[in-house]
């Protein structure tokens, strides 16, 4: 095998691959994964690429201990992600909640397929994005993105990378089988105009260090194990120093900042991409695959004289909730095509609040829409 | 600051532990503390260097054994601490890694990662505590609950079969594998030092008592009835197969180092 250490240039790739190649631009040294379709190409290709840059890849004996695994690593001072669908998504839940309470830095990517259940394991769909936000128990806020192509998720797998070494939780990549195998050009640029971001280290002595005191920012620096600063971590609500505190109060105090470590840092994690809102009567707002087929639809539209606009989500969570507001007082409705049976529709509609009307444009599961039912959906709203 | 003994003089071990969070949660009579004390020691007498030394555990009375311990420690998810542990020690070699947990935790809901974890004789140190039960969720019957013995969810006797843990790990791969009761203390510190140098998987079983509940349920109300029952019970048998060392309700207990 030839010895690569860092691709650049010009591939023609699949967005599995090239999800496995932004791990390795963004400093990811750790996978531990399960096979799943349609994910599992994500995993073979970390298994070829760690031990080119002297990483580890393991595969462990099912997505619970997968996840545990990352997290693991991630307290070893290593970069770390996993990668799973629907099924495995689910099975990853318990660990996500351990992530977030114990804020550990980490990349979860679901290349998501017709659910529920096994449901349609080599189709795509799109029905795992309020499991994203809600799937583990308790109040907390995550951070989701949804890549359009295979280019976007070499991009944004990179973006998933920085983002939780800088706010200290798992984020996730909610791709979907349609874009995970798509061969696409894939543009990798040298390492040195790659942004990569790293967590960030305690300023202060072992002696002085509280694991969970947060900078102004609300996020803790953070000592790996091994580092000399003998942190104790724990799933249980914890207080400044780590140690367990069973009251309403530290709970209070460690939820909130969890929470608001997130929404208080929206305006830096929130990535839209907008085209004609400004006096659109319609606007579609999607998301992943179904985003790029709305593009076509609203072309489409736009050629029979309809004013549309077009709005897609690269971050899907936290819900970019302030400029659906302002949309949904200039146009009548939004349209949101989405490959189940109403998930990111619902927040549209409660953003909205009844300002605009909202149009959910669904498809169960197995195959992406048709520019012409999202174009049939755009035209009915301004008859 | 808090000392363990009255004279003010504090205990060998105070630097080990973290002091500022004893008095611990365990139950009088519970035989963690004493898994806890030879750990610290084997530990001591492994001259592993402490910054290096990790302690993983998962959920349960014994999960709680991590946040005593002044090494970087780590309290999982139910039934996780192996896989977890198993990425620490990739990310970083260096680490000597150490799950001490529950035998719920480790061969009920953590059953799958044991059984890998040995088959892939990952380099990590595990100390299952064995105390038949249940405890912290209050005494129900568990993976290693003997044959008829009581608990709080087989009041007419346990139907079950329990597993035989050396057995279990030998068959699946494991580098070294021992059992002791904690009325063996110092063949459990000795046994404990030597896991924490094998390379490769290492499993040390220690049979621990729960008056509060399983001495309760089965005539054993007392911790130091139920040591007296592993003192007049327990049988050195070291370098025996461990298929022949399932534990029966009452029953002799069989000791030794098994696998090394």
């Amino acid at each position: 095998m030839t010895e690569r250490k860092y691709l650049a240039g010009e591939f023609f790739m699949s967005g599995d691959d090239a999800c496995a190649e932004g791990a390795i631009s963004a400093g990811c040294r750790f996978f531990a994964g399960y096979p799943i379709t349609p994910a599992s190409e994500i995993a073979e290709r970390m298994s070829e690429r760690l031990p080119e840059v002297a990483g580890s890849y393991i595969q462990m004996e099912d997505e619970m201990a997968s996840l545990a695994a990352v997290l693991g690593a991630s307290w070893g001072g290593v970069k770390a992600m996993t990668a799973t669908s629907g099924p495995g998504f689910s099975l990853m839940m318990e660990n996500l909640g351990l992530g977030i309470m114990t804020e550990t830095p980490c990349v979860i990517v679901d290349v998501q397929r017709g659910s529920p259940s096994t449901g349609l394991p080599t189709l795509t769909g799109q029905g795992d994005m309020m499991q994203a936000r809600w799937g583990s128990h308790g109040s907390y806020s995550i951070i989701a993105l949804s890549p359009d192509s295979p280019q976007e998720l070499y991009d944004l797998t990179i973006r998933a990378f920085n983002l939780s070494e800088k706010y200290r939780l798992p984020v996730l990549v909610m791709t979907e089988a349609a874009t995970g195998h798509m061969y696409e050009k894939v543009v990798i640029p040298p390492m040195n105009e790659i942004e990569v971001v790293h967590r960030r280290k305690p300023a202060v002595s072992a002696g002085e260090y509280l694991p969970f005191k947060p900078d102004a920012d609300l996020v803790p620096p953070m000592a790996n194990a091994g580092e000399g600063y003998r942190v104790h971590i724990t799933g249980l609500t914890h207080d400044e120093r780590g140690y367990p505190a069973m009251t309403a109060e530290a709970q209070d105090r460690l939820v909130r900042r969890l929470v608001d470590k997130i929404e208080q840092n929206r305006e830096d994690i929130i990535d839209l991409e907008e085209d004609g809102i400004d006096g659109a009567e319609v606007v579609v707002c999607s998301y992943g695959i179904s985003a790029r087929v709305s593009r076509i639809a609203v072309e489409q539209a736009r050629a029979e004289g309809i004013r549309v606009g077009m709005l897609r989500l690269i971050t899907v969570w936290p819900f970019p909730e302030d400029r659906i507001r302002d949309i949904a007082g200039q146009a009548r409705a939004f349209i949101v095509p989405e490959i189940n049976y109403g998930q990111i529709s619902l927040e549209v509609e409660r953003c909205a609040c009844g300002r605009a009307k909202t149009v959910l444009v669904p498809h169960m599961g197995g195959g992406v829409h048709t520019p012409g039912t999202i174009l049939e959906a755009i035209r009915q709203v301004v008859r | 600051m808090n000392t363990v003994n009255p004279d003010g003089a504090g205990h060998p071990l105070d630097p080990y532990l973290r002091a500022e969070r004893i008095p611990h949660i365990w139950c009088s009579g519970c035989g963690l503390g004493l898994v806890v004390n030879c750990f610290l020691r084997g530990l001591i007498k492994s001259r592993l260097e402490l910054d290096k030394v990790v302690v993983v555990s998962g959920i349960g009375c014994t999960g709680r054994a991590a946040g005593y311990i002044n090494l970087d420690s780590f309290h999982t998810t139910h039934g996780r601490a192996i896989p977890f542990a198993t990425g620490l020690k990739l990310a970083n070699p260096e680490l000597k890694v150490v799950v001490i947990s529950g035998d719920g935790d480790l061969a009920a809901i953590g059953g799958n990662h044991l059984i890998h974890a040995a088959r892939r004789n990952a380099d990590i140190t595990v100390l299952c505590i064995n105390n038949f039960i249940y405890g912290m969720t209050g005494g129900q019957v568990g993976p290693t609950t003997p044959l008829t013995a009581r608990t709080t969810t087989s009041v007419g006797g346990n139907t079950d079969e329990p597993f035989n843990i050396p057995y279990l790990v030998t068959a699946s791969g494991a580098a070294y594998v021992a059992r002791w009761t904690t009325a063996q203390v110092i063949r459990l510190e000795k046994s404990i030092t030597e896991a924490l140098l094998k390379k490769g998987f290492s499993l040390v079983e220690i049979i621990a008592p729960c008056p509060t509940y399983y001495g309760r349920m089965n005539k054993q109300r007392t911790g130091l009835e139920q040591m007296k029952y592993y003192r007049d019970n327990s049988i050195v048998k070291s370098g025996i197969d461990p298929k022949h060392v399932g534990i029966e309700f009452n029953g002799q207990i069989i000791v030794g180092r098994f696998v090394d």
